[in-house]
This record gives C-alpha cells, sequence and structure tokens, in this order.
C-alpha cells in the first residue's frame, strides 16, 4: 500500500516521460553510471511507431559524449561483438527497443563520467519523422532498465 | 526491476524458442562452421593458467577444485554485454542466496592490457561481491581461454580498440567437470536450474 502510494506521488524518473515526434513516441531512455570517462557510455531506449508508415533510427547525437553511434549487439557461435548498426527499423504499428544485449547506442568518448541520478539530453535522428530531443537518465551500473509505472509492454 | 522481469516473462516465450534455435544452431555450428572449436572445455583440473585476482592474489584452476565454479569471460571497458551479464550473474546469486557462498565465480579479462587488478576490483564493487576478476599477463589469459575453449579477439575501433569474446557463462561442478553453458540470449529462466545443478 506505501509503496503504491509512493508510486502514485513521486515525481517520474526521467526515463519514465514519454517523448513524441510525428506517429512515433519515445520512452524509457536510460544509460548506466561509467567510472570516469574513459570507457563508453550506453544507451538505451523504446520508440513505438503508431502510424502506418515504417520509419528507421538513423543517427543520435548527445553533447554528454563526442562520438555517439548506434551499435547492434550480435551473438554468432557464442561470441559477442558489436557492429555499427547504420539503421534501426522502426515499422508502421511497432515498438523497437534499444535494450541490453541488442541495439543500443553507444556513447564514445564521454564529456563527463555518468552518476547514477544524472539526466543528459539525447537527439534521436528519424529517417521520417525527423528529430527529438529526449532526456536519458542515468541508472546505476547494475540496472537492466527503468521501473516505469505505464511500462506495461 | 520488478517490471523488467515481468517484461522479460512476457517475452519468454518467443526469446526462449529463439534462444533454443540459437543455442542449437551454436551447438552444430561448433563441430562443422569452427574446425578447432568443436570442443567442450576441459575439467578444471586439465586447464592451466596463472592469473591474479582483483585483490592481487594469485589464481590457478586449481584452486577452482572442490566447490562448483562460473566462469564468464568479459572487460570493463565494454558498455553493454559485460555489465548486462554480470547484472544478471548478480541477480543469480541474491536468488540463491547463502547457496551461492559455495561457488567460485568468476570473471576473466579478456583485456589485461587495460584491466588491471585495482579496475577490476573499481568495477567489480558494483556487482555481486562474490563476483572475483581475474586479469594477468596476455599469454596466461590465452591459456585460460583455450581451457575454456572460448575466443576473444582486438579489434580496433575509432582510434580506440573494442574486444569481441565468447559471451556465455561457463558452468563447472565441484570436481572440475564441466556441466554446462548459460548461453547469453538464452532464456534467462533457464540460468537458475542450470547453476542449481552444480550445487548438489
Amino acid at each position: 500500500m506505501l509503496s503504491t502510494l509512493l508510486t502514485l506521488t513521486a515525481p517520474a524518473a526521467f526515463a519514465c516521460e514519454i517523448f513524441t515526434v510525428g506517429d512515433l513516441s519515445v520512452e524509457h531512455a536510460w544509460s548506466r553510471a561509467t567510472i570516469g570517462a574513459d570507457r563508453p557510455g550506453v544507451f538505451y531506449v523504446e520508440v513505438t511507431n503508431a502510424g502506418t508508415t515504417d520509419d528507421a533510427l538513423i543517427g543520435i547525437a548527445t553533447p554528454a559524449a563526442g562520438m555517439p553511434m548506434l551499435h547492434e549487439t550480435v551473438v554468432t557461435n557464442g561470441i559477442a561483438s558489436m557492429p555499427h548498426a547504420m539503421s534501426i527499423p522502426v515499422p508502421a504499428g511497432q515498438s523497437v527497443k534499444l535494450a541490453p544485449g541488442g541495439y543500443h547506442g553507444m556513447l564514445t568518448g564521454l564529456t563527463t563520467a555518468l552518476n547514477e541520478g544524472d539526466s543528459f539530453p539525447v537527439t534521436l535522428t528519424f529517417e521520417k519523422a525527423g528529430e527529438v530531443t529526449v532526456n536519458v537518465e542515468v541508472l546505476s551500473l547494475r540496472a537492466e532498465g527503468p521501473d516505469c509505472e505505464h511500462a506495461g509492454q | 526491476m520488478r517490471t523488467r522481469r515481468a517484461v522479460i516473462l512476457g517475452l519468454g516465450g518467443t526469446a526462449g524458442a529463439l534462444a533454443f534455435t540459437l543455442g542449437l544452431g551454436w551447438w552444430k555450428s561448433r563441430n562443422s562452421a569452427q574446425p578447432g572449436a568443436g570442443l567442450l572445455p576441459l575439467p578444471v583440473a586439465d586447464m592451466s593458467f596463472n592469473l591474479s585476482n582483483h585483490r592481487g592474489n594469485p589464481v590457478q584452476p586449481a584452486d577452482w577444485i572442490g566447490r562448483p565454479t562460473m566462469v564468464f569471460f568479459g572487460f570493463t571497458w565494454c558498455p553493454d554485454v559485460c555489465p548486462t551479464t554480470l547484472s544478471d550473474i548478480s541477480d543469480w546469486l541474491a536468488d540463491l542466496g547463502p547457496e551461492a557462498d559455495r561457488l567460485n565465480v568468476a570473471l576473466i579479462s579478456v583485456d589485461p592490457e587495460r584491466d588491471t587488478p585495482t579496475v577490476l576490483a573499481e568495477y567489480l564493487s558494483n556487482f555481486d561481491r562474490r563476483i572475483v576478476g581475474l586479469t594477468g599477463q596476455l599469454p596466461e589469459v590465452e591459456k585460460a581461454a583455450a581451457g575454456f575453449r572460448a575466443k576473444f579477439e582486438k579489434l580496433p575501433r575509432d582510434g580506440d580498440y573494442t574486444m569481441n569474446h565468447t559471451a556465455g557463462v561457463f558452468l563447472f561442478h565441484a570436481d572440475g567437470r564441466f556441466a554446462s553453458i548459460i548461453d547469453f540470449h538464452e532464456d534467462r529462466r533457464f540460468a537458475l536450474p542450470k547453476i542449481r545443478r552444480i550445487l548438489t
């Protein structure tokens, strides 16, 4: 009961904000804390296409990193690699997740270490819908995703 | 976290079927597509390496005999696979509770150039304290990987480098016999039963 009340009254975490551009809604933007600024950071997000036209995420930009790139973790014969993803499809009527173990943004050349509780903006560029800027919440290095009440996907 | 678990369970059917298919493919391809790699990991007793743990103490395979062992290859500059796997392992250890104290749990760094014992210690302080980081001279890491039939490769990337590496979690019985692998994309629900099997 108490936890329910807290959930209802606490301000929504950044990662639970929903941003929209055209038919696309973008939510659950989060990152993991880093130790120092030398290691790459990571960016996860979920995009839902409520429209009838296929779109694609073709780039990310952020003041938090010198070289933000889209990657995909691929496991082939048990070996994990992270090739660049030139374009991440967001088909009409579907949701696409950048999530641990799959597509993700890799933030190389961090401006500063990412600390738990920080937030930073990332601008996503879609092939058709254009650009949208979201607030990214930095969770702990051990986090597996934000805990959003509406996250009933 | 709870929500994420629910999501994972919800996706379990599809992901499980996919992981199973991928797993099968992997086991099959071990024997066909990769000459020289179609072998199971050696028993711990037949492995040979001299590494250092994140507290600076020497570790050899013989030290693991007598307790069940869980090993993962990774590196601390890894943004996605390694924190994800270490989070999973931390969750499994938490779920197993004090029973998991009987396990040897090790992360073997495939990037000993950057992952010194001190670096590993700082990194691992974010995860379950029962996870021990191992690093050492590159030839010793190569000897360790050879024993597990694991692979790793350094790749130049944007003026820096990254590592490709075997991503599964290796499980061994207390006497050192190889038990199983928890594949990276395997349905996480299968992980705990696999770990319990080496604890019995």
